[in-house]
């Protein structure tokens, strides 16, 4: 099992955009479990908030919640000493655009919001040149829906172009608190985090041919992040493209309302299994490590569902061993 | 075929909820739970267009007392002063409308009509507060005859002096021509109150109407109170009670919810329509809003999930004897492990779903003898449900 240990590998995460963007309500929704509705009492962030997640067992998110005003800004790009600490080592820089700014306008090549962005870039490419971008135009829900493929698209080419030297590996996503975009977003930023990706999806597609599984899905614990997913045949058919981040959303609800159920507010609400059966399908979504759940789509049949059962549970065992799961997990077997 | 022909076929917006966070897909009528009837909102009737007396008259040859006749389903009215929430209450209910987007509402200016089709079919009115329905010129009879409940919405942070004499008013006049209405006070918008004094308030509105109603010499008069808010589970709750007292089968209802309780070990026990999440019966025992609260959002959960893998996977239907058994099962669910709770669905009909909390983490060993009581009751009340 020694290939597989592995040190806790840390990540740092930059969040940068101006101030009122929506940095920190979209941190709070992801890693808080916050309800959309709840963020408007977040108080503005001053200087830098600095935040670790534990993701999947030995994978350390530090996240930077980076102050937008101007004066801090400034400080991160032309304090020489600020400009190292915070664009030194770092994974990967989520930028947040306001949708509706007035200083973000495609034509000017002058807008305060696409200026400072550039400087920025250039400040990342000097100091941690391996870094990701992603740019995430916010507050899309703002906009007409028949205009927003059109504005979207408008604002990722102005962004692409003031990119430097990211422009070939920037991508950018319209997001809004209030549906599931979001998660589609963090979803592509969290999947391009994960060490030994393919390692899992291995074992998941072995997963899916021993117990005639449509799809599985694997969730990141805290968050309902998708992490990956494998599909059949028939999986592949499911008319619903968007479904991740739907059952990201739909759980996470779930679990907001069990916080208000037994009224409290730590962030970590579980449940242990939730299975459906219906004459169409039967799924479950267990716990698979201390870390992760899985969500299995099967045919419909009480035979189906018990093996299946079983199987995930012999399965466990094998992640356990997996580096980039807990490690307590492994101590408790 | 699959999903397109039958989202088609639904063709009724209901509205999800933004604030729940949910898809935008206005269909939930390809649940694979049941093709669960979405609620219909008839055409806007054009029964009386504000404070014209002269429109009044004219409505009596405007075929109302057609549809009267017509349909027999049990009405639920909505009545209450201008501004109160009449209209609120009914999107939040059967239209799944964020409560936050209420406040965009225009004011009622028509009687609105909503039907609920459920394992009984109810139909619920919205009357603009704006008129005098005790009028002689009103035709009373073709908006009072045949209604089971009425319901009185009722400003709780407003002044509500005038609300009171016009609701003890109402019932006063109608009790001497149709003496089966059920009445009930929604003591609306407490969210908005103080904790300190929202007892007070609650305890100052019911005594009151229930002196001016003493007063005009109803003694025991068929009024309940409910305090209600669109943005909690009272405003569900609340109408799930008024339901209930449509219901001719209600005690039995709660008998066999009673004993199910007692002999799988359930904390509390509901029966939703799942649809409009109304619990049509529950057992008697005590239970927080929390929990049905919590039973709801279950519900939500399975629906949900259902949408997204209930699609129409084209198997061959081989005639075996399994792939009978399977077509025949009903829809089922569980979750354990819910701080120490556990949760319990299956689907009774096709508006039905019986839902119970248990306080035990998992009852993995005894989980076949909750099947199989529960597939007893589900056979017992379809069979009270047929009768009825």
């Amino acid at each position: 099992m020694d290939k597989f240990k592995q040190k806790t590998e840390k990540k740092k995460v930059l969040l940068m955009g101006r101030s009122g963007a929506g940095k920190s309500s979209m941190r709070s929704i992801i890693f808080s479990n916050y309800v959309a509705k709840d963020v408007r009492r977040l108080p503005t962030t001053i200087g830098v908030e600095s935040s670790t997640f534990k993701f999947l067992g030995n994978l350390m998110l530090n996240i930077w919640d980076c102050g937008g005003q101007g004066a801090y800004v400034e400080s991160y790009l032309h304090d020489s000493a600020e400009r190292t600490k915070v664009f030194s080592g770092v994974g990967v820089l989520i930028y947040v655009f306001d949708v509706e700014s007035r200083e973000f306008d495609t034509e000017d090549r002058n807008a305060r919001d696409l200026v400072t962005y550039s400087a920025i870039v250039k400040a990342l490419a000097e100091n941690s040149p391996q870094a990701r971008v992603f740019a995430l135009v916010h507050k899309m829900d703002l906009v007409q829906t028949d205009f927003r493929e059109q504005v979207l698209k408008d604002k990722s080419s102005a962004i692409r172009q003031r990119s430097g030297t990211f422009q070939r590996t920037i991508r950018t996503y319209g997001t809004s608190i209030w549906d599931q975009t979001l998660y589609k977003a963090w979803g592509m930023i969290v999947h391009s985090l994960i060490p030994n990706l393919d390692v899992i999806e291995g074992i998941l597609s072995d997963l899916v041919g021993i117990t005639e599984a449509e799809e599985i899905i694997l969730f990141e614990r805290t968050t309902f992040l998708t992490v990956t997913s494998v599909k059949s045949e028939i999986g592949e058919r499911n008319p619903y493209e968007d479904r991740f981040e739907r059952l990201s959303n739909i759980i996470k609800t779930f679990k907001s309302s069990i916080s208000t159920f037994t009224g409290s507010s730590t962030s970590s609400h579980q449940f242990g299994e939730l299975y459906i059966k219906t004459t169409r399908f039967n799924l479950i979504v267990a716990m698979l490590t201390t870390n992760t759940y899985a969500l299995i789509v099967l045919p419909p049949g009480e035979v189906e569902l018990q093996c299946t059962r079983l199987n995930l549970f012999i399965a466990r065992d094998q992640f356990v061993q997996l580096a980039g799961f807990s490690d307590e997990s492994r101590k408790s077997q | 075929m699959s999903s397109e022909s039958e989202e088609s076929q639904s063709g009724v917006e209901v509205r999800k909820a933004p604030s729940t966070l949910r898809s935008d897909n206005p269909s939930v009528a390809n649940s694979a739970l049941g093709n669960y009837m979405t609620i219909e909102s008839d055409e806007n009737l054009l029964v009386a267009s504000a404070s014209s007396e002269a429109s009044s008259t004219a409505s009596q040859s405007n075929g109302i007392i057609h549809t009267e006749h017509s349909e027999h389903k049990p009405r639920l009215l909505l009545m209450g002063l201008k501004r109160s929430g009449k209209s609120s209450i009914s999107n939040v209910v059967f239209h799944k409308m964020a409560p936050h987007e209420t406040l965009f509402l225009e004011a009622t200016t028509q009687i609105k009509k909503d039907s609920m089709r459920s394992f009984m079919d109810f139909q619920v009115w919205d009357l603009p507060g704006q008129i005098d329905y005790l009028d002689q010129s009103f035709d009373a009879d073709s908006i009072f005859g045949g209604v089971g409940a009425m319901i009185w919405v009722l400003d709780a942070q407003d002044n509500y002096m005038e609300a009171i004499v016009r609701l003890t008013e109402t019932i006063v006049h109608l009790q001497q021509s149709f003496p089966e209405i059920k009445y009930s006070v929604f003591i609306h918008k407490t969210d908005s109150l103080a904790e300190d004094y929202r007892e007070d308030i609650i305890r100052d509105i019911t005594q009151r109407v229930s002196d001016d109603l003493f007063d005009a010499g109803l003694e025991n008069p068929p009024v309940s109170f409910y305090p209600t808010s669109i943005y909690d589970y009272g405003i569900f709750e609340a109408f799930s009670k008024v339901i209930q007292s449509l219901i001719p089968q209600l005690p039995v209802f709660e008998a066999l919810l009673n004993t199910i309780t007692a002999s799988c070990r359930f904390e509390k026990v509901y029966l939703f329509d799942v649809l409009s999440k109304i619990y049509i019966a529950s057992d008697t025992s005590a239970a927080e809003l929390a929990t049905y609260g919590l039973c709801s959002d279950y519900i939500d959960v399975i629906v949900d999930l259902s949408e997204v893998y209930g699609w129409e996977r084209g198997r061959k239907d081989d005639g075996s004897k399994r792939a009978k058994d399977i077509s025949k099962q009903s829809a089922e669910s569980f979750i354990s492990n819910v701080k120490g709770y556990s949760l319990y669905l299956r689907e009774i009909n096709t508006y039905l779903a019986l839902v119970g909390i248990s306080k035990e983490a998992r009852f993995e060993p005894e989980k076949a003898l909750v099947d199989y009581n529960v597939q007893a009751l589900q056979k017992t009340l379809k069979k009270v449900l047929r009768r009825g």
